[in-house]
């Protein structure tokens, strides 16, 4: 599995993305300019990104309340998605999702999602939808450790399979759901042993390096859109971040974070390997780093000056059309 | 015109839907049936009150899917494959297994459109055998669209009649809207008039079932037969009543209910699901909101009282308001 010159950049420009937009987004935050409650990607970057580099815009994703990285690997638009983080009227989604609902159907993007393993069964609906049409589209959807000790889950692999649905499961395993980890939350030793039992195959992946997830997830989407039924990735890689911004994090081990940020961030082992193979050069890098920057400061910039939405606004949008009250 | 059951009705529309737009499919536990079985006979129950039959083998596997028991799966699939533009018909069976997938339905489905700022649709239409009626018990027996229809995003439809279930489901396929269809499981058997081809009745507009000027009766589902019995027998005592079937509860016509309210003076409003936070309350409360003034009486409700449905026929009997109860408050009104 290889990436020309143009695919490593484009993976490398789309990791850099997120964590610069989840970063200033922090920093936002602290600066009291996005209100409600937010939850960073930082550090996982590479399971968005390694997935997503396989995808086009028929194929559909679902995300989770951890969902922005997801979203714009998936290709959202980041000035439209910064503007829906300050509740603008201009934001991708008028203002009225946020954080936790960034979506673009017509990306197929089928929505951030607040509610823990909420999107497994919906993406067993877009997968049979595919089925149905015989499009050879594939449906994604993401999730992490803590949906997989919900039923919803279970629900949806199990339907999958019965229906042999195109559907890839990929659980993120960053090791806690909100604040317990998951040696306590899973009741067995053996999680992909479990999930393999729903009877679809499962690829393992390092979610701190993309070439890991994304020949992982290669082999996962190849075996979907085969037709014979869904597949699942299991994509490994602890948050750089708290469950949510402000999120004390008093589960972590000294020096947990820090050990991370030096030993498993995907944007570091990219350039390590780069470094190695010689297939991109720093500059080459560098210079992706600094579009990156300025995208995200015209982003906040524009969110900043967006328009505000008016009391009018608060109904609008509920129903296609409603006939009479 | 022939007489159909509802059973029927619905399932002449599910048929004459699934033929004239390809993107309509039918999802659901035995709304084929058989699969897997040594017998064979795959296709022979659709759905456990038949309303699906034939649907399996007139347009195949692809088109009429069983699923295993798993309500949040069948909701999340139809509303994921309406996102992505087909346009499902899911079965829920029993109204009251709302309870198992509430999340798909409320939190997903309904919320897609506004939470998405109005960029989506989701044009699934979830069905459900509803209401009491049958000593079915706890867990079988509930009108849940009461509930439901507390919740903005989601369409909400309860038929009286076979002819009314035809056009509404015909409507509900063709919106764009998520809609939750709640068939009263009494009624499937009841019969009358009913059109071959495919018509379709618009939601949020109300059916006068009787008109008359001394009250206002409103009345919902398996009410509605139960009302116009009360009000039949009322007019040999020269009691004259407007008997409104709202046919939806979201969208409501308001409008139909408050212009008869403020002609006739007087509003009784009856439903089979228990009181508090109902639709009896909030039809009552729409009245003495905007329609205080012409009042010349108590407003009435007449509902299940506040406990769960019961097991023993004598006790269901005693549970969901009858056409005396319903006579009984009309008079109170008129005292």
């Amino acid at each position: 599995m290889s990436l020309n010159k143009e695919g490593l950049l484009r993976a490398y420009r789309q990791m850099k993305t997120i964590r610069e937009f989840e970063d200033r987004t922090h920093v936002e935050i602290m600066n009291g300019q996005i209100a409600g409650f937010t939850h960073l990607y930082t550090g996982q970057e590479a399971n968005a990104v390694g997935v997503c580099e396989h995808l086009d815009d028929e194929d559909t994703i679902i995300s989770t309340h951890r969902g922005h990285g997801h979203c714009i690997a998936k290709g959202a638009d980041v000035i439209g998605m910064m503007a829906e983080l300050f509740g603008s009227s201009e934001g991708l989604c008028k203002g009225k999702g946020g954080s936790m609902h960034v979506a673009d159907v017509e990306k197929g993007i089928l929505g951030a999602n607040g509610i823990v393993a909420g999107g497994p069964p919906i993406s067993v609906g877009a997968a049979l939808a595919a089925k149905i049409r015989d499009n050879g589209r594939v449906a994604i959807s993401f999730s992490g450790d803590g949906s997989v000790n919900q039923g919803t889950c279970f629900e949806a692999m199990n339907l999958a399979v019965v229906l042999k649905v195109p559907a890839v499961f990929v659980i993120e395993n960053n090791y806690y759901s909100e604040h317990t980890n998951i040696d306590y939350a899973v009741g067995c030793d053996d999680l992909k042993a479990r999930t393999e039992g729903f009877g679809f195959p499962v690829f393992v992946a390092d979610g701190s390096d993309f070439f890991s997830v994304y020949e992982a997830a290669a082999k996962a989407i190849a075996h979907a859109r085969e037709g014979t039924g869904p597949a699942g990735i299991f994509a490994e890689q602890g948050r750089f971040h708290g469950h949510f911004v402000g999120d004390p994090e008093h589960y972590r081990a000294d020096g947990e974070i820090n050990d991370l940020r030096e030993n498993a961030c995907c944007l570091k082992n990219f350039r390590a390997r780069m470094a190695e193979t010689g297939e991109l050069s720093e500059a080459e890098l560098d210079a992706v780093d600094s579009e990156v920057m300025a995208l995200i400061e015209e982003a906040v910039s524009g969110a900043k000056a967006a328009a505000r939405p008016t009391p009018e606004q608060v109904t609008e949008d509920v129903y296609i059309n409603y006939g009479a009250a | 015109m022939a007489e159909k059951t509802m059973r029927d009705a619905i399932n002449e529309a599910l048929h004459q839907a699934m033929a004239a737009d390809e993107s309509v499919f039918v999802i659901g536990e035995d709304v084929a049936g058989c699969n897997g079985s040594p017998s064979g006979k795959v296709g022979e129950v659709g759905g456990v009150f038949g309303v699906t039959s034939g649907l399996y083998k007139a347009f195949g596997p692809n088109r009429c899917i069983d699923t295993p028991i798993s309500e949040s799966a069948i909701v999340g699939a139809a509303a994921g494959a309406a996102l992505v533009g087909m346009r499902p018909v899911a079965e829920i069976m029993f109204a009251d297994f709302i309870g198992v997938c509430m999340d798909q339905i409320v939190n997903q489905m309904g919320k897609f459109r506004y939470m998405f700022g109005g960029k989506s649709k989701c044009p699934a239409v979830i069905r459900f055998a509803s209401g009491g009626g049958f000593s079915a018990a706890g867990q079988h027996s509930q009108a849940m669209y009461q509930v439901m229809t507390s919740f903005p995003g989601l369409k909400v439809v309860v038929p009286s009649n076979a002819y009314d279930a035809k056009g509404l489901l015909l409507q509900a396929i063709q919106d764009d809207d998520p809609v939750l269809f709640f068939e009263p499981k009494v009624l499937y058997q009841e019969a009358c008039e009913v059109p071959d081809e495919m018509y379709t009745i618009p939601f949020g507009e109300a059916a006068f079932v009787r008109e008359g000027d001394d009250c206002t009766v409103v009345a919902f589902g398996q009410m509605v037969p139960r009302a116009a019995q009360a009000i039949d027998a009322l007019e040999a005592e020269g009691i004259s009543c407007d008997l409104i079937d709202p046919r939806t509860t979201s969208p409501l016509d308001t409008d139909a209910i408050l212009e008869s309210v403020e002609a006739t003076g007087r509003l009784v409003v009856v439903d089979e699901a228990p009181p508090r936070c109902g639709l009896t309350a909030d039809i009552a409360g729409l009245a003495a909101d905007r329609a205080f003034k012409s009042l010349k009486g108590p407003i009435k409700q007449v509902s299940a009282p506040h406990s769960p449905t019961p097991f023993s026929p004598e006790l269901e009997a005693a549970y969901i308001p009858d056409a005396a109860k319903i006579m009984a408050a009309i008079k109170e009104t008129m005292a």
